[in-house]
């Protein structure tokens, strides 16, 4: 990783049934991400993605990069628009990227853009990894 | 009904110590697609939410403290890390809530989660802002 660099693009399908396998494997029970009655009660348009899932993705994506896992030091972000995910089997599609902002002292900081249908998903989302 | 103003500076800990299997953790990077090359091998980078969730329960279950799980919506979140999570580790977690103010109607809720392993040695800070949806 140098300052600069482009990383490339990762982009992963995201469903109903992902994220009822990530409610079961995290402990997140929330009714909002599987019941749109709930959802659309608190004002959300629909059943959304955990926000946790979906810095589970900008992770994987950090792991791509590094090469392996195990390297992030830091990872954050704020969750300022949510994944609406709709009830068919296409879902929908988590793009992330990342610009390497530093490298020093074997610490590469990565400044992240995750979105989702071309919009933002996440604010200021941003890794400190191991590297070298 | 409102968050409990006199949250700010309580602590919740987990209600027991969290052990750290390999099918839990090969089940989380399943359900995120991550790599996991099994036992000694970091655990995904997220996973610890895992065990933070445990001290959370403790603040959302609370009957004193006034929060309804489905008006719950994760505003931040951040881990700072000592080293990856391992199968085979056993952490406990405390959560302490940092900081509570209202805005639009909202209550927002910050908090930080300490994990440490057995010996007592520092691993994961997990820091969370939640947002509790006013009734509208």
């Amino acid at each position: 990783m140098t300052p600069g660099e482009a990383l490339p693009p990762q982009e992963y399908a995201v469903t109903r049934a992902d994220l009822v396998r990530y409610a079961g494997a995290s402990g997140d029970r929330n009714p909002i991400h599987w019941s749109d009655r709930v959802a659309t009660s608190v004002g959300l348009p629909g059943v959304i993605a955990h926000g946790m899932f979906t810095m589970a993705l900008a992770a994987r994506a950090l792991d791509e990069w590094a090469g392996a896992p195990g390297r992030v030091v830091e990872l954050g972000c704020k969750f300022t628009k949510p994944v609406v995910v709709p009830d068919d089997d296409t879902g929908t599609t988590v793009r992330v990227a990342g610009t390497v902002k530093s490298v020093e002292d074997g610490l590469a900081t990565v400044a992240l853009e995750v979105t989702c249908e071309g919009e933002k998903v996440l604010g200021v989302p941003k890794a400190v990894l191991r590297v070298g | 009904m409102a968050v409990d103003g006199a949250l700010a500076g309580r602590t919740f800990p987990a209600p027991a110590p969290y052990a750290v299997s390999d099918e839990r953790v090969a089940e989380f990077a399943a359900a995120t697609g991550s790599r996991y090359d099994g036992p000694g091998t970091p655990a995904p980078t997220t996973f610890p939410i895992v065990v933070a969730f445990k001290a959370m329960d403790a603040l959302l279950e609370d009957p004193t403290v006034g929060i309804a799980l489905h008006r719950v919506v994760h505003g931040e979140q951040r881990f700072r890390y000592s080293r990856p999570v391992v199968a085979g580790d056993v952490l406990t977690a405390m959560l302490t809530v940092d900081s509570l103010r209202q805005i639009a109607g909202s209550d927002i809720i910050g908090t930080s989660t300490e994990i440490v392993d057995a010996s007592g040695a520092h691993v994961v800070t997990a820091t969370m802002t939640l947002v509790h949806r006013g009734e509208s």
